[in-house]
């Protein structure tokens, strides 16, 4: 579990996060949304200590975050933009990551078959295009076999069959019992993959519950159209 | 030991991406044609320290700058690993930092070594600019780590200053001195001369080599004042060491900023 607890964050005069405090259940997929710029990459980079808190606790399973590196060994992260140095190849990028993480992974082959990335091994990353690239970077985050996935807008650049596929895979890996974090802006992707959702504005929770009571509370048919009421809601 | 795998790869991008095989070509072209047309005597070992006292710390600061602007999402990724920042920071600096001192080491060692003039009496002369563009090497890299950090979100920014400060360092500092001595003449600046000379590594690597070949007479200004304040050999290794704090302290501050930065 991700516990979070009155996190503040500010750029220069900007507060990029307002007093933050939520939890987000293990085992379950948790779908992070909100409009450009509300917050969610940086709520996600102070999940990963990419970003340093100004004020406020984050704790992953119980451990607080303090600076220190191994709990990084639990996650998976895919990063919304994939850009790799150029030269190195896509087979060398996954082992350079074994290594960096000390550890081999369990289940390469399988993610390289599922995203047809075996024709590609032994190209250079910047000949591939920004979808095969996203590939790469979904393979990387889910190789490890990591209790925690963070996922930022991962199904952004793939074409229908890979998103599809991968959309699959996220479900099988909840199955297995995963964390899931996903920021998407696709409305019907975090109806498929996520039991919850965070709906958060200019660095504010507006909502943080399941799908189904957001949908209800709405009075929606569907989650796209519950989202789109309370945006409309927070603009007016 | 990360520091050492991370190292590795990027030699390897390095290499790859043949800039850096231009780069040791040019010095590579350069050395061959002084020897080759000024004989290897001290006038070709000048030229070349010449060359490279102006052409090393701009290559190296813009190198250094615009490694990270281009690697941002790469230090973004290899952050979320299981990694510490301090790893990695070593890793990149060493990472490129080597490879750029190998390929200058190569594109002056190797003429120098097929003319047969690294076993002759000027050995020493020889080894000392090789010296010398090493660690100018190693420091400019790390200022322009530094000014990427600082300005990490501002590249025109990061850039510019880079370019200042090679312009002050490299090509106006000559002229700052002289208006310093022609406007402050009356008053004794010995010393205030040779604490110019020291917060400028371009400066002070200019002074080891002239005090290397002892050409008085070519020394400028402010290795005049060295060389009258310390005498040859003891003037060799006070620059000596204040080049060695420069190599040390932008690297190390840089460290402290991206220990504590948000990527």
């Amino acid at each position: 579990m991700i516990d979070i607890q009155g996190l503040n964050k500010s750029f220069g005069n900007q507060r990029v996060l307002k007093d933050l405090t939520l939890q987000i259940p293990a085992g379950r997929a948790t779908g992070l949304v909100g409009p450009n710029g509300s917050g969610k990459t940086t709520l996600i980079k102070n999940m990963l200590g990419l970003v340093k808190p100004d004020d406020g606790t984050i704790e992953i399973d119980g451990v607080q975050l303090n600076g220190y590196e191994e709990y990084r060994k639990k996650i998976g992260y895919m990063p919304q933009m994939a850009r790799y140095p150029e030269n190195m190849r896509v087979q060398e990028m996954i082992n350079f990551i074994k290594k960096i993480r000390g550890v081999e992974s369990a289940n390469e082959q399988h993610f390289i078959e599922t995203f047809d990335l075996q024709p590609e091994l032994n190209k250079p990353l910047r000949e591939l295009s920004g979808g095969t690239r996203q590939k790469v970077g979904a393979t990387l985050a889910l190789m490890f076999d990591s209790e925690l996935l963070i996922l930022d807008e991962p199904t952004a650049g793939l074409d229908p069959k890979a998103s599809y596929r991968f959309k699959q895979l996220i479900l099988d890996e909840k199955k297995r019992g995963k964390t899931i974090l996903l920021t998407t802006h696709i409305m019907s992707e975090v109806e498929v993959m996520a039991d919850y959702i965070i709906f958060i504005v200019e660095g504010e929770i507006r909502y943080h519950g399941s799908t189904e009571d957001l949908i209800k509370m709405k009075k929606e048919q569907r989650l796209e159209g519950a989202v789109a009421k309370m945006m409309e809601e927070v603009a007016a | 030991m990360k520091s050492l795998t991370i190292l590795g790869y990027q030699w390897k991008d390095l290499l790859r991406g043949k800039w850096i095989i231009g780069y040791s070509l040019i010095f590579l072209l350069l050395t061959d044609a002084m020897v080759r047309f000024g004989g290897g005597g001290p006038k070709a070992m000048l030229s070349i320290a010449n060359i490279m006292l102006l052409f090393i710390p701009l290559v190296s600061m813009i190198y250094g700058v615009l490694f990270l602007y281009q690697s941002r999402e790469f230090i973004e990724l290899l952050l979320s690993q299981p990694l510490k920042r301090k790893t990695l920071y070593w890793g990149l600096y060493g990472g490129l930092a080597l490879p750029l001192a190998v390929a200058y080491l190569v594109g002056v060692g190797l003429p120098m070594s097929y003319f047969g003039l690294l076993f002759t009496a000027d050995a020493a002369g020889i080894l000392l600019v090789l010296g010398l563009g090493t660690i100018l090497t190693l420091v400019f890299v790390g200022i322009g780590f530094l000014f990427g950090l600082h300005f990490y979100d501002n590249r025109v920014k990061g850039l510019g200053f880079t370019l200042l400060v090679w312009l002050l360092l490299a090509v106006l500092y000559d002229g700052i001195i002289l208006m310093v001595v022609s406007l402050f003449g009356d008053y004794p600046l010995e010393k205030v001369i040779l604490g110019l000379s020291m917060v400028n590594p371009i400066d002070l690597s200019r002074i080891v080599v002239l005090l290397e070949y002892q050409i008085s007479a070519l020394m400028g200004y402010t290795g005049a004042v060295f060389n009258r304040f310390f005498g040859s050999s003891l003037g060799v290794i006070v620059a000596a060491g204040c080049l060695m704090l420069w190599v040390s302290l932008p690297a190390w501050r840089g460290m402290k900023l991206f220990n504590k930065k948000d990527f």
